[in-house]
């Protein structure tokens, strides 16, 4: 066997060890129950819930609660199947928080609660306004 | 409505198009044509590519005007630009867009396209034709043709009118209609850094093009070898932007996102980060091809997915596939399709010419030894390409998402929260073997080693980079084993490399810039593992207060809240928040709210006295300056021992039509440590302060009295005649009292006034302490005891929440990217002196 083919050899097997190392690690978008289940089994890798906040028949978003020293925030999430979870938020509230059409939060149960380390926002039209601002004519 | 200067543009687009398309044709015609026709055929190819340029030159020109001249009818500059955007901003409006950016990336191909063909005589027809081909596909991007019988939309024009972008009721009433303004540059973007990051990126980006051409043309005209020479200099200067252009977005990161980091590992990093590992690799392979003949395989390989990279980086980030993956927002062109054919193009027939032309490849059979410089070189290179093959997977999660559904295969993967750790975890150790590859390397590289004399040549640099290492280690304390090895890797490439150095420049200065690149590299290492591994956050939050009791105890919070004047402790600083600030356009220096007027005009504001800022008058009382109404800055000061050890003014800029706020750090910099401050929540202006009940306190002049805890004095009463220049009638009376009121740091006056019109009508005008948080009221007056009633109300005391991090050694990450790029121009240099000594 030639150096080269081991060097092949070696090099197809780190390929392969740092494909699984990667998706053996990777995260998934999970419902609030899996993501409970997973912890109660012991399994606290972090993982993306996909979910509306909670509004109520007017379109009010309802469930968000501030601390007393504004320094975290925790709100209800609504995900995929209608489940609702109030999860915390360890950092301020971010100002276009409520504007946001879907909120995807990243963490896990911690006793019973949803703790998020993580909050990304998807806001509507962020960049792209779809209205003019024809206040200025 | 300027209609023709759009008209122009579109009709430059489809010129650079089909002039790149005519181009392309006519260089296939130069290859294959009989002798007598090949040089009027490059004649005409040469026209073709010269007026693309032309074209291309003309877009850019017709864009930029609309943008400058605030032609708000085109929906480019409405939803890029504002008639208060500085001029320097104007500038990377043009690329803000998908479309500007694109044309940013064409413009920059067709300049390097003209050196190419004055410079490469024997290699001008077949590169320009992959040169041609890929101008073609970019030009379509942002074509805005329909095809009307496929009803087939073709690109995304910049020149396309506001009215046809958006569907706004206002253009069925008036379909002439003119926004006065645009809707403004995104504020993160308003920084000098995104003034010339694009451009190096893009620049970074066409350079890539050049080796990727070579190696096509190589292949095509069985040039199999001959390639690698004339593409070796390219490739040297490309992966210097490139990775300069990468640098800068880091930079750019560190100064203006709130991220606390210059690196997130985010999927538009890491897309550009792949293909600039990969082109690492590749210049190292043809450097072992130009030494003995072998790797030539590996270098065709590492040429064309470095180009096929470039392409899927692009297809990730504008095709808007990266969706929930990404923090960043991309607008979604509906171009998926056409990046998809584009980036399979060339993949396909890359591929497919080098497996048709794989079995003429002249390869060796010489094999490599452990004691060879080739073998390292080549593990080295190998190693980089493996760094980047584990970056890229995750990056591909949404594309593995998506092809697994195609198959019934829900997938769902997803990046973990903690993204820098996931992926750091691992780069680190292929820091550590990139290192030590490249640190041995440069000894085989320059001396003929074996095993005889391989121990006297590594003792001494060993040695060395041991005892420099125990010195970091007891200095820096150090215990983690992954930045212990990180460290002593990195040490390892700093000194063999200057010993290198050392040798090398005695001989010739020329030889030198592996030396000094692989230096750099090695400083960048160091640099990171300090600035990233130890970099603390020092604004803990020490009230104790809890959001909830089910929650565990580490539920720690990372952001202190601090009052106006109420110092608290923060990692053996004292730290106080001093108020709000804004800054005066073109002076240094910020000024209080305190002390100006608004005007009409909310860009122009008046100074209410005269402003020092450190010590030095800035300006005079009464003077109307300029200011973004949009920035907010608080002036936030840092103790030490009593002594002051620095102020700081993070930013604020809040932009509705941004949806919200955006938050930029202030950084205090020393040569040993960076500490970063920004706002991770301003008070919010617009909602009503809630006052507390009023309270009412009977006064004589010069007496003493409290204020929400400050103490106060009524210092005189006067009457005036005018309140805010309106004249007041004979009849009616007025009064002002002047109330001093000692705050913290500064005395504060009050003026409230008591009015009386036509002897009936009672008015009060309260005045506001903004600071202290108090409003007096000026209720009563009673001449028979003289005596005065003042109405207190007070509210919460004005607050910030902030958060602060210390960055240790970042100033040497920086310095090693500066390093770096001077090796990488040393290097070029020299590969250009030898391809032209041969030509």
């Amino acid at each position: 066997m030639k150096k080269s083919h081991i060097f092949a050899l070696v090099a197809i097997a780190a390929a392969i060890g740092i494909i699984i190392g990667n998706t053996g690690d990777a995260s998934t978008y999970v419902s609030f129950d899996q993501a409970y289940q997973m912890a109660s089994t012991g399994n606290s890798t972090q993982i993306h819930v996909v979910g509306d906040l909670k509004k109520d028949a007017t379109g009010n978003i309802v469930g968000i609660e501030k601390s007393a020293d504004k320094l975290s925030f925790s709100f209800i999430l609504v995900d995929e199947n209608q489940k609702e979870q109030k999860v915390y938020y360890n950092e301020p509230m971010p100002p276009d928080f409520t504007r946001s059409e879907k909120v995807v939060v990243i963490g896990g149960y911690q006793n019973n609660s949803f703790v998020a380390s993580k909050i990304l926002l998807k806001c509507p039209s962020k960049y792209q306004e779809e209205k003019i601002n024809t206040s200025s004519l | 409505m300027h209609y023709f200067i759009g008209d122009l543009g579109h009709f430059f687009i489809i010129l650079s198009f089909v002039t790149s398309l005519v181009s392309a044709f006519a260089y296939w015609k130069t290859i294959n044509t009989t002798d007598d026709l090949r040089e009027p055929w490059r004649k005409n190819a040469r026209l073709a590519f010269y007026t693309h340029l032309a074209a291309v030159l003309g877009v850019v020109v017709c864009l930029f005007v609309i943008i400058y001249q605030h032609y708000f009818e085109y929906h480019y500059a409405y939803s890029h630009s504002s008639r208060h955007l500085p001029g320097q901003y104007m500038v990377s409006c043009f690329w803000e867009g998908q479309e500007g950016s694109f044309l940013l990336w064409i413009f920059w191909q067709a300049l390097i396209g003209i050196v190419l063909i004055h410079s490469q005589k024997k290699w001008e027809a077949p590169v320009m034709v992959v040169f041609s081909l890929v101008q073609a596909f970019l030009a379509s991007m942002i074509l805005g043709v329909v095809i009307p019988w496929l009803d087939l939309k073709l690109g995304s024009s910049p020149f396309i009118l506001l009215r046809d972008a958006i569907d706004d009721p206002i253009f069925n009433l008036q379909p002439d209609f003119i926004p006065k303004d645009g809707s403004g540059l995104n504020p993160l973007l308003q920084n000098y850094w995104m003034v010339i990051h694009p451009p190096t990126l893009f620049l970074g980006f066409a350079l890539t093009l050049v080796p990727f051409a070579f190696c096509v043309a190589g292949l095509w005209q069985k040039q199999y070898a001959e390639w690698i020479k004339p593409a070796l200099p390219w490739t040297l200067i490309g992966a210097g932007i490139l990775g300069l252009g990468i640098l800068m977005g880091g930079y750019w990161a560190y100064e203006t996102l709130n991220f606390g980091g210059y690196w997130n590992w985010d999927p538009v990093e890491n897309a550009v980060y792949v293909p600039w590992l990969v082109m690492i690799a590749s210049i190292h392979t043809m450097i072992i091809y130009k030494n003995n003949q072998t790797a030539l395989k590996s270098s065709i390989i590492l040429v064309i997915a470095v180009f096929v990279l470039i392409l899927y980086s692009t297809f990730l980030t504008r095709s808007g596939i990266l969706g929930d993956a990404s923090v960043h927002s991309f607008t979604d062109l509906g171009l998926s399709g056409q990046l998809l054919i584009y980036l399979l193009f060339f993949t396909v027939a890359a591929i497919g010419l080098a497996i048709w032309r794989w079995k003429h490849i002249p390869s060796s059979d010489k094999e490599a030894t452990i004691y060879s410089r080739e073998f390292w070189i080549f593990s080295g290179a190998t190693i980089l390409c493996f760094s980047g093959f584990h970056v890229i997977i995750p990056t591909s999660y949404p594309v593995i998402n998506e092809i697994g559904g195609w198959f019934g295969l829900d997938l769902r993967l997803a990046v973990p929260g903690d993204q820098i750790h996931y992926y750091s975890r691992y780069q680190i150790w292929f820091g550590v073997l990139v290192a030590l590859a490249s640190g041995t390397a440069q000894f085989f590289w320059w001396r003929k080693i074996d095993k005889s004399n391989l121990l006297k040549e590594l003792l001494y640099p060993v040695l060395i980079s041991l005892v420099v290492f125990a010195l970091i280690i007891s200095m820096g304390k150090i215990y983690k084993p992954a930045y212990l090895v990180l460290t002593l890797a990195g040490v390892y490439l700093i000194v063999s490399n200057l010993k290198v150095l050392f040798t090398v420049s005695k001989v010739n200065k020329s030889l030198s810039g592996g030396a000094i690149a692989h230096l750099g590299v090695g400083l960048m290492l160091i640099g990171i593992m300090f600035s990233a591994g130890y970099s603390n956050v020092v604004s803990l939050n020490n009230t104790g207060m809890l959001i909830s009791k089910d929650l565990p105890t580490e539920f720690n919070r990372d952001n202190l809240l601090l009052f106006i004047h109420e110092p608290r402790q923060m990692a053996g600083y004292e730290i106080e928040f001093l108020g709000e600030r804004v800054k005066p356009n073109g002076i240094r220096g910020y000024v209080s709210k305190n002390d100006i007027d608004l005007t009409l005009d909310p860009y122009k504001v008046i100074a209410t006295k005269d402003i020092y800022f450190k010590d030095k008058k800035i300006l005079n009382a009464s003077d109307t300056f300029e200011i973004n109404p949009e920035n907010t800055f608080y002036e936030v000061e840092l103790r030490k021992e009593g002594k002051v050890a620095a102020v700081l003014f993070p930013r604020v800029q809040i932009n509705p039509a941004m949806g919200g706020f955006v938050a930029s750090p202030d950084i205090e910099r020393h040569a040993g440590r960076d500490l970063y401050t920004h706002v991770s929540l301003p008070m919010n202006r617009e909602e009503e302060p809630e006052w507390s009940e009023l309270t009412e306190e009977r006064v004589q002049l010069n007496q003493p009295f409290f204020v929400n805890d400050y103490v106060a004095t009524l210092e005189e009463v006067v009457r005036i005649h005018e309140i805010d220049g309106f004249k007041l009638d004979e009849a009616d009376v007025a009064v002002k009292a002047k109330i001093k009121v000692k705050g913290e740091r500064h005395e504060y006056f009050a003026e409230p006034i008591f009015l009386i019109r036509s002897k009936s009508q009672v008015g009060r005008i309260p005045a506001e302490i903004n600071d202290l948080g108090v409003k007096i009221t000026l209720l009563n007056i009673h001449p028979d005891t003289g005596e005065f009633s003042l109405g207190i109300n007070t509210r919460q005391k004005d607050w910030v929440i902030i958060k602060a991090i210390e960055m240790p050694l970042i100033n040497v990450l920086w310095l090693g990217t500066c390093v770096l790029m001077v090796g990488f121009t040393v290097a070029m240099v020299r590969r250009f002196k030898d391809f032209s000594k041969e030509n």
